[in-house]
Order: C-alpha cells, then structure tokens, then sequence
C-alpha cells in the first residue's frame, strides 16, 4: 500500500531530512512512525502526500509512483487518501458540517450522499449533533476529532496523521487512538507519526523508528 | 444527469457564496463597484454623445439645398424656364427661382446697405435657383449639381454639404476616440477586478491551502474567485448604466429646449436594450477575465507546507 525504496529527501541549504529510508505497508496494516522531533518523521509524511517530493529513491502509494503523478493530477491523488494534521487545519469560518463535507464536496458527492457520509463520520468521532457549530466553539480534542471525520468522510484507502495527539491530554490521546483502531478493522491503513511513546506502549501496533532521518527500528506487532 | 445537476449546483452556491462574500464587506465592495462603474460608465457616456451627434448631422445633411446662381446676360424668362427643365429632372424634387430683382429689393431692405447699393449701377444680383436634390446622400448631392454646374446658364453652384462631411469626419475621428478610451477603461477594469480579487487570494490562502490538502482541484478551487470577479463586474455595469441613465434624465430638458429654439423635435436617445445589454456583459466579462488573471498568477503560489 506505501512502500519506500531508499528515499532520500535533503532541503535547500544541505540538510537531509531522510536519507535512505526502505519499508512497505501492506493494505490494512497499522503502523506508527515514532522518533524525536526533527527526525523526519512529517517529512515522510509528507512525500506520502506529494506536499513534497523526495530528492533521491521511490515513494510508492496505492501501487502508484509519486513520481510519475504529475502537478495536475495531485488533487485526484490527495482524494484517495485522508490526512490528519496536529493543528486540525480546519476553516474557522464554516460550520462543522461544512468542514467535514470539503472533500465530499470536491469530490462531486451528491447533496444526500454528502448529508449521510458526514452524519456518519461526525457519528463515528462522537460528534453526532454538532453540525452546525462553529469549529472555535469546539475544545482542542473536538476540533481534532472534527479533523479526524473530514479525512475519513469520502472512506479513503489510506490515512496518515501527524502528530493527531499532539496538543491532547492522555484520556483523550487514548481515545483518538482507539478511533483510529476502529477504522483499522474496517480495513483502513494507517500510519501515524507521534513521539508519544506512553502511548504506543499500550497499543500493539508496529513501529517504524526514525532518528536523524533514518529507519532505526521496524518492529512488527508480533514481536511483541 | 445528476453530474450536471451537480456541476449547476456548484456554480449557483459559488455565485451566491459570492454575493454574501461581498455583502459582508459592503464598504470595500461599494468602492471597488463604484470605480468600476465609473469607469464603464466614460466609454458608455461618450458612445452614446457620438451617438446623438451622428443622429443630428443626418437629420442636416437630408436638407442639402443648394444654391446655384445664374450668369447676369441670362435673362428672367430663360431663368424660368431652365428652373423648369431642371425640376423636371428625376434626380431633383424642387427648385425655387430667385428673382434678380426681389433678391436686390430684399437685400436692400434687409441688409443695411441700402444707401451703398445706390451707388451702384443696375442691379449686381444674378437670377439664382434654389435646389433640391431628391436624395439626400452627399454623393448623390454632388452629382447632381456637378450635372447643372455643366449648364452654360450656370455661373456658380454653391454647395453647403462640405461642411457636413467634415462633421461626419469629425464624428468618425470622435468614435475611433471612444473605441480606444473604451479598450484602455475596459482594461483597468479588468485590473481593478484582478487587484481585489489578487487582495481575497491572500485573505483566504487557509482555506486555499486546506482544500488543495484535501484533494481540491486548481478549478474547484478557482471558481469562487471567478465568480467574484464576475460578480464586481456585474454590479459595476450596473451602476454605469444608471449613471448613464441619470446623466441623460438631467441633460434631456435643457437639450429639448435647445433644439426647439432651432425648430427641431430632436430628443437626446439614451442606451438601446441591446447596447445595456452589451454593457452588462462587457462588464461581466471584464470582471472574469481579470479575476482569471489574478487566480492565475496567484492560486499556484500557494502551496501546502
């Protein structure tokens, strides 16, 4: 489902950010990308979403070459695949409903198709109710749960997310995790880069580790 | 079907999402519209003054009388009798004899020269006709009095129609005038709408930045601010036809009046349907193709990070 071939990926200025990083995600595996910050770990995430492209090596998502995706066809691309982002990333001047619909809506969904995917979503996150509120409204958990039902609305093959607990307390951090479980066993891959390893402790999941822009540890879910 | 039904569906919410765009900031709005209407409203003013102009010179050049006088050895009855022979031609409708001597009488009593003429011997006047072609188009005019210039009777034709074709081609130049100063205005039109539309970019480069992060094509995400720049046009247009409108409501009366001290019926003629129509669209479409510009140039430049 994601696969990398010796990726490398090195910014303006000569700081390598990846350098040589290999693995493959199979269809429905769950994983999570730890390290310190600064190891790369948003970087990677973001060759996945062609936000960037790499310098050297193959990034391989749902069987496709990035490389081979060209400018125009990156929307259809990004379609496919749900993104969670540590600062929700959602428009303050819509309502709920309204965010959670965008991809929907840019899909070409019809009215009704797009009423009940978004009912379903904000039902899965526990937000069920809440349409019409504005985002602001919402605590910092719950606008990240409302980030959550936009990027698993149009039910996309892939979801990564960084850092998706990162502002959040551990009972809610829990929480968004065992969300994210659930939407693993309806047949979802995940990748999900956090640094909080208290965390990653109670979920058994494999883990991809990256220090200082290397894959130091890929330890599966039946070592443990 | 339902794909179009979709398609119509998107415009019409980013048509009206638009409209609210610019409500919610009436101040900012009014202003970009009034500088647009201002400046659609010049050109539109100006073609329809050439307009009314060219309507008057017509109007003048279908009276082209022309005088044509007489060698002083023709005598009263051959005068009478060409007058005749030169009415009865198909390309004339009427020629009014002038006799030597009433003109002599009325020249005296009406001039003040009265006690110079005296003076003279006999009388200096020739017998002159006044004719009327049958067509009033400047070539025909000449042609016909290029045939009776020919007539051994004849010692000048005085043709007043030079003066009307000078203002045709003053007319002519005014409109090629208006042409030019309706591109140029036309143009910063456009700039004016691709400015604004340039400033909304920026005002909503999050919201541009997250609907490309959720797959929204550079279309999707183009249209709002299309219909934006359609929308500035449009009630730009708008107020140019009304300032037009107005304009020609104060200037009405006072050219009535004018034209009546010159015994003339001529009432100021304002846009025709087609000519408001034209003007709606011109402005709506100056307002696209700016907005298109600016989206352009502008939209690629932001990217996620």
């Amino acid at each position: 489902m994601i696969r990398f071939e010796n990726v490398h990926k090195r910014y303006p200025g000569g700081r390598e950010a990846l350098s040589g990083v290999s693995f493959s995600l199979e269809r429905g595996e769950f994983a999570f990308l730890t390290g310190p910050s600064g190891a790369g770990k948003s970087t990677l995430l973001r060759l996945i979403a062609l936000i960037e492209r790499p310098t050297r090596g193959t990034v391989l998502v749902n069987d496709q070459n990035t490389a081979r995706i060209s400018r125009r066809r990156i929307p259809a691309f990004r379609q496919r695949l749900g993104i969670v982002f540590q600062d929700h990333k959602l428009l303050y001047d819509r309502s709920v409903f309204d965010n959670v619909a965008l991809p929907l809506v840019i899909a070409g969904a019809s009215r009704r198709e797009i009423e009940r995917r978004v009912r379903a979503a904000l039902d899965q996150v526990g937000l069920l109710g809440r349409e019409s509120h504005a985002p602001i409204t919402l605590s910092t958990g719950e606008q990240q749960r409302v980030g959550i039902a936009r990027a698993v609305a149009p039910r996309p093959d892939v979801l990564i997310a960084d850092e998706p607990t990162g502002n959040l307390d551990p009972e809610l951090s829990l929480e968004i995790m065992e969300l994210f479980t659930r939407f693993n066993e309806v047949g979802v891959t995940l990748l999900i880069a956090t640094h909080d390893l208290e965390l990653i402790e109670r979920m058994s999941h494999r883990r991809l580790r990256l220090v200082a822009g290397q894959l130091t540890g890929d330890s599966g879910p039946e070592e443990q | 079907m339902w794909a179009l039904r979709h398609y119509l569906g998107l415009h019409r919410a980013n048509f009206i999402g638009a409209l609210g765009r610019l409500g919610s900031q009436p101040f900012a709005t009014a202003l970009t519209v009034l500088v647009i209407g201002i400046a659609l409203a010049l050109p539109a003013g100006l073609r329809v003054l050439v307009n009314n102009a060219g309507a008057v010179s017509d109007a003048w050049q279908s009276a082209a009388d022309f005088t044509v006088y007489l060698k002083l050895t023709v005598t009263a009855e051959a005068a009478a009798r060409l007058a005749r022979s030169i009415e009865a031609r198909d390309d004339v409708a009427s020629v009014e004899l002038i006799d030597r001597d009433e003109a002599l009488a009325e020249f005296r009593a009406d001039s003040g020269f009265g006690e110079a003429l005296e003076a003279l011997d006999g009388n200096p006047l020739p017998h002159a006709l006044v004719v009327r072609p049958a067509s009033g188009i400047a070539g025909d005019v000449e042609a016909v009095a290029a045939a009776i210039d020919a007539l051994p009777e004849t010692d000048l034709v005085q043709l007043d129609t030079a003066w009307v074709t000078r203002l045709r081609a003053m007319l002519a130049l005014a409109a090629r005038i208006v042409d030019l100063a309706t591109l140029l205005l036309g143009l910063a039109v456009a700039i004016v709408v691709g400015n604004t539309i340039r400033l909304e970019i920026n005002n909503r480069s999050v919201e541009i930045e997250v609907t490309k992060l959720v797959g929204g094509t550079d279309g999707f995400i183009r249209r709002p601010f299309l219909y934006l720049g359609v929308c500035y046009g449009l009630m730009g247009s708008l107020l140019a036809a009304l300032l037009v409108g107005l304009a020609l409501l104060l200037l009405g009366p006072p050219v009535r009046a004018l034209a009546t001290l010159y015994g003339s019926g001529f009432a100021l003629e304002g846009l025709s349907l087609g000519e408001n129509a034209a003007l709606l669209l011109g402005g709506s479409v100056l307002g696209w193709a700016g907005a298109g510009l600016a989206t352009a140039r502008h939209l690629r430049a932001i990217e996620p990070k």
